[in-house]
């Protein structure tokens, strides 16, 4: 797999990205972060959920303690998801190259690749990431710098662009697939039940919820619609 | 800013990484058990629910317009429309849904 086609595969991330990343850039300003500092966190963080409870810490002026133990509960998600890379990665994928790829590994871009037939070559994940962090820190840089100027009704809109390209992504093989359209159903369940619980709300973060909404849902389905070999073939 | 600022951007940058990192690069046995195997495929679909019901009902200013603009989303994406379209779409929606509603 080229480099170029992995880059293809990361234009839209990348301008879900930078329409999501545009409402970062002015919340993280509004919150007293120099727009400079916002753009620095985007570049080298790449993660929504998890910067938004970083600046919460950096604002408070809170602990290093504080800050590892939020960043490694909400990004945990992103280690579960490396491990189930690890077993589509080409031979030639390096320890230097795992080092390098590894940096911008996200949601969007783990299902990406995850759907992905056939084996993931080191090319192909750089072409993946380099649009979605240019599109991230990029969408942060203009939120940061220009955001007060855009009419309100535009900036809230933008932030439907990634959930709609979410849905995007999971519909079609939802439709094609009963297991996992059943996996979908019940995450999505878990998560509004979790979402709706003042009690559940307070006491788990987003980021924590979501590994338990993933791991609840897929231990089950796998549970009871094995993956037929394959289907599984197919999409390795 | 002050310097504790920069020390906790660092602190949070350093900690993302290797939270990504490590299994990334650590981690190099094929998986053999087969229920492993097929929690792993599962999973990326649970990640995506999880992630998008129920918020995206509230990401786009007002819950009526994110509504109508998920509905949108969802039809467009069942009969296959590619992900810029159906998230170019679902903002047009919901924006002036929003001037409407």
């Amino acid at each position: 797999m080229k480099y170029t086609y992995g880059l293809k595969k990361g234009i839209p991330i990348a301008l879900g990205y930078l329409s999501v990343s545009f409402g970062f850039g002015i919340s993280a300003v509004e919150k007293g972060v120099a727009p400079l500092g916002a753009v620095l966190i985007s570049l080298f963080n790449l993660t929504s959920a998890g910067q938004v409870a970083g600046v919460t810490v950096m604002v408070a002026m809170g602990t290093i303690m504080e800050m590892i133990a939020a960043q490694f509960v909400i990004n945990l998600r992103y280690s579960l998801m490396g491990i189930a890379l690890t077993q589509k990665l080409s031979s030639d994928f390096s320890f230097l190259k795992r080092l390098v790829a590894s940096f911008g590994i996200t949601d969007e871009v783990f299902v990406m690749a995850a759907s992905e037939k056939g084996e993931i070559t080191p090319k192909y994940m750089y072409g993946l990431i380099t649009l979605p962090i240019i599109g991230w820190t990029l969408g942060t840089f203009l939120g940061a710098f220009s955001g007060s100027f855009l009419p309100e009704g535009i900036r809230a809109a933008l932030g439907l662009a990634i959930y709609s390209m979410f849905v995007a992504i999971i519909v079609p093989p939802a439709r094609d697939s009963k297991p996992v359209a059943l996996t979908v159903i019940i995450a999505s369940v878990i998560s509004s039940v979790h979402f709706y619980l003042p009690y559940l709300k307070e006491h788990i973060s987003g980021g924590f919820a979501i590994i338990i909404c993933a791991l609840i849902a897929s231990l089950t389905v796998a549970k009871i619609c094995p993956v037929k070999e394959r289907e599984e073939e197919i999409n390795k | 800013m002050k310097a504790q600022f920069w020390i906790l951007l660092v602190v949070m940058a350093v900690t993302t990484y290797l939270v990504r990192m490590i299994p990334f690069t650590f981690f190099s046995a094929k998986i053999k058990s087969k229920y492993i195997r097929d929690v792993l495929y599962y999973i990326p679909y649970a990640v995506l629910g999880a992630m998008t019901i129920p918020h995206i009902f509230y990401s786009g200013g007002s819950t009526q317009a994110s509504v109508v603009g998920a509905v949108v989303a969802f039809v467009m994406a069942f009969f296959r429309f590619s992900l810029i379209a159906v998230a170019v779409t679902a903002c047009v929606v919901a924006y002036f849904s929003g001037m409407i509603l």
